[in-house]
């Protein structure tokens, strides 16, 4: 069984604005049948030019649901220009975290977003000229590149979790991993001289940011859900945490310290950093 | 809230009888068959009487049960002992919609030089005789085919296929975990020289298997060690298991009729109800060649998961051949090989009965259902009302 976080489970049980915009300003449709999942969105602009109306009709699992009534809610109040920095990552964030199998849902709000915005701008999506990598499911290049990039991708099971390209048949792992090695190869040369910078901190100093970005910028997070963590102590860089309130009986809190509290620390603070619960 | 659970092919209720059979020999009884004092000597006795009760329901003699693990392992040690024992053999043949324990065995083979011949099925989920008669060759070591299939319930002719391998030279395996225990089997009666069936899912508990090998046919142990089960598994038995399996089988004996009558009937009772009340909805396979017990049914333009998360609220626990529900991307490969269309794969959900459910039951799932296929395709992309939109996919 899937472990779905409370908020997942929420909108999948009552998912917010299903259906179809009248007259919609902006229409995306991705997905098919065939893949297993599909999302069309809506969207209707009010005189100022943000999303007043958005609305959302999808086939798919729990966290496709979930993933695409968390974007509806996330860009109605919005500009066109203020959605375009919304990204997969965003919607997990929302929902508290998915499972890594289900991020290809995520991606697909983020897709279906984009395919939403082009649609009412008459652009073309930069993926329609994109060749295809994946067959089975219709994964182009454009696609497993943005994700591998949005996301920090590292391997080929990630790119497959989060696009479903070489989920199917399998005869375009070579290329996916050529790409990865590529994208990989560039990105270490681009952030290289950066890395210094971050490290260069001194023991006192790195504990004090840690714990200044447990209160400034982790805490509030968590007790939007009635959470908060506490932090233990600090061992070279492993960063021994308590969780409290709701997290500390939530089901999803493996994913919470994962996929938020470490990847916030390691964005912040410094790359090496590894967070783990202790009981108290 | 109360459980209703109509998903015995995943697993079963142990069975309470098969508690109280077990239950001494976790605690004062604890003796080794194999020593020589009266205190293992009785454990023995009883290890003895368990392998009658399993050979008495499937028609065989007690030497010819062996106790193991699991289905996986009686499958896995079939296969590798044929081909063991008949190394100059090269070629081994099976289905598309067999279960992993036989199907990720069996597709690795093809690098070791074997050549491997995955059976067909057809819409229906059913083989062609023709075709087993035509791929099974002198030089065909092994034939495994499942007896019913898990998600379906299709049964195959596995007599009729088995005596085609005999008369190739042939050794032929079946895979009747899901068979045993819901239909009538008499090997006494066949051809077939192994047959692998697995405790729980007949409610004895996980973790215990048996592999049938009938008397004559070269045996080649898989788990090598000691001289328990005649040297063909080694490790020390797994008495309670052994016991309780014992009793499941003589349980399963005597519920054979209400498995195809009143079980039957609460099937059928559920599936035209389904059929009847849901509009797009398919059954998967053929109707008649089926186990009494299981349904697949396929409510187009909805995704299995989500239904199974519905059904799991309103405490139905159920089973689903979706890609959601797998982890894999892809919908069940048994589906896939049916040729089933996609605006319908995703959508299947199999019910799988047992003794122990009752016509209430199906009557509250009857009751349930159509709104959440309802409240479901009112949320899909591909349905409009009573009809399917044109969709995009291919």
């Amino acid at each position: 069984m899937w472990v779905y976080t409370d908020r997942v489970k929420e909108l999948f049980e009552n998912p917010k604005n299903v259906g179809e915009v009248e007259d919609a300003d902006g229409v995306g449709e991705v997905g098919s049948l065939s893949c297993g999942d599909a999302l069309k969105l809506t969207f209707k602009l009010d005189e100022k030019g943000r999303i007043s109306e958005a609305k959302f009709q999808t086939f798919g699992c729990a966290s496709a649901i979930a993933s695409s009534s968390a974007l509806t809610e996330m860009i109605i109040g919005k500009t066109l220009e203020e959605t375009e920095t919304i990204t997969n990552q965003d919607i997990v964030e929302y929902l508290g975290g998915l499972p890594d199998k289900k991020m290809h849902c995520s991606v697909m709000g983020q897709e279906a977003l984009r395919a939403a915005v082009a649609n009412y701008r008459g652009e073309k999506l930069p993926k329609e000229d994109s060749d295809i990598v994946c067959e089975c499911f219709g994964v182009t290049e454009k696609e497993i590149e943005d994700a591998i990039l949005d996301n920090s991708l590292t391997t080929l099971e990630q790119v497959t979790d989060y696009t479903k390209a070489g989920g199917g048949c399998g005869s375009c792992h070579e290329r996916i991993e050529g790409m990865l090695q590529q994208i990989l190869g560039q990105a270490e040369a681009e952030v290289e001289p950066e890395k210094p910078a971050k490290a260069r901190l001194t023991n006192i100093q790195k504990m004090k940011l840690i714990e200044e970005t447990l209160e400034r910028e982790i805490q509030p997070t968590l007790a939007k859900d009635g959470g908060s963590i506490e932090l233990v102590d600090i061992i070279g860089d492993r960063v021994l945490v308590s969780l409290r309130g709701a997290c500390a009986t939530c089901v999803a809190s493996d994913i919470t310290l994962k996929h938020y509290v470490e990847s916030k620390l390691r964005e912040l603070v410094t790359d090496n950093l590894v967070v783990e619960e202790v009981a108290q | 809230m109360k459980t209703i659970y109509v998903d015995n092919n995943a697993t079963t209720r142990v069975a309470p009888e098969v508690v109280e059979e077990m239950s001494p020999y976790f605690s004062e009884l604890y003796g080794n068959p194999s020593s020589m004092h009266f205190f293992g000597g009785q454990v023995h006795t009883k290890v003895e009487e368990a392998r009658e009760r399993v050979a008495s329901l499937i028609g065989a003699r007690p030497q010819e049960i062996i106790f193991t693990s699991c289905g996986t392992e009686s499958d896995n040690t079939a296969i590798m002992s044929a081909l063991e024992s008949n190394p100059e053999k090269r070629h081994v043949v099976t289905t598309r919609v067999e279960h992993p324990a036989v199907k990720n065995l069996v597709a690795p083979l093809k690098r070791e030089g074997y050549r491997v011949t995955e059976l067909p099925v057809d819409r229906d989920g059913l083989l062609s005789m023709d075709e087993v008669s035509r791929v099974i060759t002198e030089d065909t070591a092994i034939v495994s085919v499942m007896w019913a299939n898990n998600e379906t319930g299709i049964l195959f002719p596995v007599e009729e296929i088995a005596n085609v391998a005999k008369g190739r030279g042939a050794i032929f395996h079946t895979d009747a975990v899901q068979a045993v225990g819901k239909i009538p089997i008499n090997l006494a009666e066949s051809q077939i020289d192994m047959l692998s069936l697995s405790g729980h899912k007949l409610h004895a508990p996980k973790g215990i298997g048996v592999i049938y090998v009938r008397r004559g046919t070269r045996f080649s142990p898989y788990i090598v060690g000691g001289h328990q089960e005649e040297g063909r598994r080694g490790g020390t038995e797994n008495v309670p298991y052994i016991i309780g399996l014992g009793k499941a089988c003589e349980l399963a004996a005597n519920h054979l009729e209400d498995m195809n009558v009143r079980v039957k009937g609460l099937r059928d009772k559920l599936e035209n109800g389904l059929l009847e009340k849901i509009p797009n909805s398919i059954v998967n396979g053929d109707r008649d060649q089926r186990l009494p017990s299981t349904s697949s049914i396929s409510f187009e333009y909805v995704e299995g998961e989500s239904i199974l998360l519905k059904l799991s609220d309103k405490g139905i626990c159920a089973s689903s051949g979706s890609a959601c529900t797998s982890g894999s991307l892809e919908p069940s490969h048994v589906l896939r090989a049916m040729g089933v269309p996609f605006t319908a794969a995703h959508g299947s959900i199999r019910f799988s009965l047992s003794s122990y459910n009752t016509e209430e039951e199906v009557d509250f799932i009857l009751k349930v259902m159509p709104p959440i296929i309802e409240e479901l395709r009112a949320i899909s992309p591909f349905w409009d009302g009573s009809v399917a939109r044109s969709c995009t996919a291919s």
